[in-house]
């Protein structure tokens, strides 16, 4: 049994409703490394979205005296690369396209796999297989090699490059979504809702998607990260944003050339893309506790 | 058993098969039942031989490659088995209820209590979500959920087997249904909570006037809830009376044999309990003639080649033996 339990009196379903949305919240605050995370992440997201209206400098201002300034130079807190380019400027600049490209396409990949892998999972059949041999052809080429097809058909652009990794990201969460739901379908509470006359659509949306989705959600998120990886490769291609605009892949690979002499050029990107996708594994972590009632308690 | 308009539920000839047209196996072989308005019929029976599926067939959900390959269902005029799906979809929760085994499993873990009773109404009628739960919290009361206002908001994981069972009950009754199917509601609990249990049972099956087909191979817990009994051996019914017949001149056989498994503590204890020797048969390889006929003590050579079919003994009592005249009173 559970710890002692405080009774409402009055019986409104409006303050039960209420009560459990609630929960909900309460248990994602409860949750410090989330929230923390999650505040983070915005306060990245909002420097990103304001870059014009606080950077002193644009992020593509070449000045070529301050090459290779360090960090804390007068003027430039982050430094300078090897252009002479303000750093802080780049990453916030950088980060609108990262996070952008990192969170969008994982959003809408998510979606539209979960669809198709719980169609799948829950019609089987005919459909499943239509689905899911549709799935395994994308699933056929590597990664990378994939969105390089699919951007390469297109015009460059930051469009483009999330198109490209929304279509390559969409087999890897349909098929994890129809395996998970394939282990949900299986159990009783399906049958008992089938027998209560619960229709395809009410099932698949009340019954199986609030059971497959934590699982989903983690795996999103741990993607996101890899995303911003995977676009900046593209861009490292010339098949994404082209220079002199630069995500932080293409900062990564700007840099690079001059590792030893200015190491902060590489890295702050590189910690940047990092921390991003600890950010948000932390915060998946957090939401798939708190969207989880069995974990929610406590 | 009884006249015709008593009758709510007709099952006739139902044959179901699980698994594939060749492999499968026929889980329930030309079933005939009658649900009687207000009364309840026990399904006995070993594991396996066909109760479950005859539940699942009634309600028509067999998955594929599994079918249902004869027989009807009659319901309110009209053959479940030839409905379409959406026609079947308003029959199941809102005209015929279901219970489950497990109550640890049948419920959605992610759903509050509430929400999933409220779920079911809202699946059968056009009422506002508020109403649903509203009437959902009224339903946990009747089933004995005590501040149900305040626990429907809750988990499944919160409740206890017993309450389980009891939120599982208040779906199965949320839209008055006519039937109730309880495919063995008690399996899963204990003792003390099984007795609770299948008291609010026959308690809201009498007082909504439904019929109760209770699934089980519990003899104890057909004593005192059914009106009727039907006994299944792998697949068929082989005897179907009233409840007193079957207890006090049962003439199957398999129905003698079961009731000498019965342990009754009023028994003498020096007379050990006699356990059915050998197990079913293997439904793939149904042995020729009665498919009881090699566990049973009658047998003769003629059990052997002959399927006997069910016989009209009285109006009420009906046995599917060729013996039946050697096993009066057994």
């Amino acid at each position: 049994m559970d710890a002692p339990r405080v009774t409402i009196a009055s019986p409104a379903p409006r303050a039960v409703i209420a009560r459990a949305s609630g929960w909900r919240l309460a248990a994602f605050r409860r949750d410090r490394g989330a929230t923390l995370a999650a505040l983070l992440l915005l306060a990245l997201a909002a420097g990103a979205i304001l870059a014009p209206w606080i950077t002193f400098h644009g992020p593509d201002e070449a000045d070529n005296a301050m090459r290779y300034a360090p960090l804390l130079s007068p003027g430039h807190l982050l430094g300078t690369d090897q252009q002479g380019r303000d750093m802080l400027a780049r990453l916030l600049w950088g980060g609108r396209i990262s996070l952008l490209v990192g969170v969008a396409p994982t959003l809408i990949a998510t979606a539209i796999g979960l669809a198709l892998g719980m169609l799948a999972g829950y019609a089987r059949g005919v459909t499943d297989q239509i689905i899911m041999r549709s799935l395994d052809v994308l699933f056929a080429f590597p990664m990378v090699l994939l969105a390089i097809a699919v951007a390469g058909t297109l015009r460059p652009g930051v469009s483009t490059e999330m198109i490209a990794i929304t279509i390559v990201l969409i087999p890897y969460i349909g098929r994890l979504a129809r395996t998970a739901t394939l282990s949900v379908v299986a159990l009783p509470f399906i049958e008992a809702a089938r027998a209560a006359g619960g229709a395809p659509v009410s099932i698949v949306l009340r019954y199986i998607l609030p059971n497959v989705f934590g699982p989903i959600l983690v795996y999103a998120t741990t993607l996101m990260g890899l995303m911003i990886v995977v676009g900046s490769g593209l861009s490292f291609l010339g098949l994404g944003v082209q220079p002199p605009t630069a995500d932080w892949g293409a900062m990564v690979a700007d840099g690079r050339v001059v590792l030893r002499r200015a190491p902060h050029v590489t890295v702050l990107p590189g910690m940047m893309i990092l921390l991003v996708s600890l950010l948000f594994n932390f915060l998946g972590d957090g939401l798939r506790d708190a969207l989880d009632p069995r974990r929610r308690r406590q | 058993m009884s006249s015709a308009d008593d009758v709510v539920l007709e099952v006739r000839d139902l044959r179901t098969r699980f698994g594939a047209a060749h492999g499968g196996i026929v889980a329930v072989d030309g079933l005939t039942l009658q649900l009687r308005r207000g009364c309840t019929t026990a399904l006995v029976g070993e594991s396996g031989s066909g109760k479950s599926a005859t539940a699942l067939s009634i309600m028509r959900l067999i998955d594929p490659p599994g079918a249902i390959i004869g027989g009807s269902v009659r319901y309110d005029g009209r053959d479940l088995l030839s409905l379409d799906e959406i026609a079947m979809r308003h029959v199941r929760g809102a005209r015929i209820g279901m219970i489950f085994q497990d109550p640890l499993t049948s419920l959605n873990p992610a759903l509050s209590i509430g929400g999933q009773i409220a779920e079911t109404i809202l699946a059968h009628e056009t009422v506002q979500r508020g109403v649903a739960l509203q009437r959902a919290v009224a339903l946990l009361e009747r089933v004995g959920i005590d501040h149900a206002a305040s626990r429907a908001a809750d988990y499944p994981h919160h409740f206890s087997g017993g309450m389980r069972q009891r939120v599982l009950i208040a779906t199965a009754i949320a839209c008055n249904p006519e039937i109730i199917i309880a495919d063995e509601p008690t399996t899963a609990l204990d003792v003390t909570v099984q007795a609770k249990v299948l008291r609010l049972l026959h308690d809201l099956q009498q007082e909504m006037q439904a019929s109760l087909l209770l699934i089980t191979h519990d003899l104890g817990v057909v004593a005192t809830m059914a009106d009727d009994v039907a006994v299944m051996y792998a697949g068929r019914i082989v005897e179907y009376a009233d409840v007193d017949s079957i207890f006090h001149r049962p003439r199957h056989p398999y129905t003698q044999a079961l009731l000498g498994c019965m342990a009754g503590i009023e028994d003498d204890r020096q007379a050990p309990l006699e356990p059915i020797a050998g197990a079913p048969p293997d439904l793939r390889a149904l042995p020729p003639g009665c498919r009881f006929a090699p566990r049973c003590t009658q047998a003769l050579g003629s059990c052997q080649q002959q399927e006997p079919a069910l016989q009209r003994l009285s109006a009420t009592h009906h046995a599917a033996c060729l013996r039946l005249d050697a096993m009066v009173d057994g």
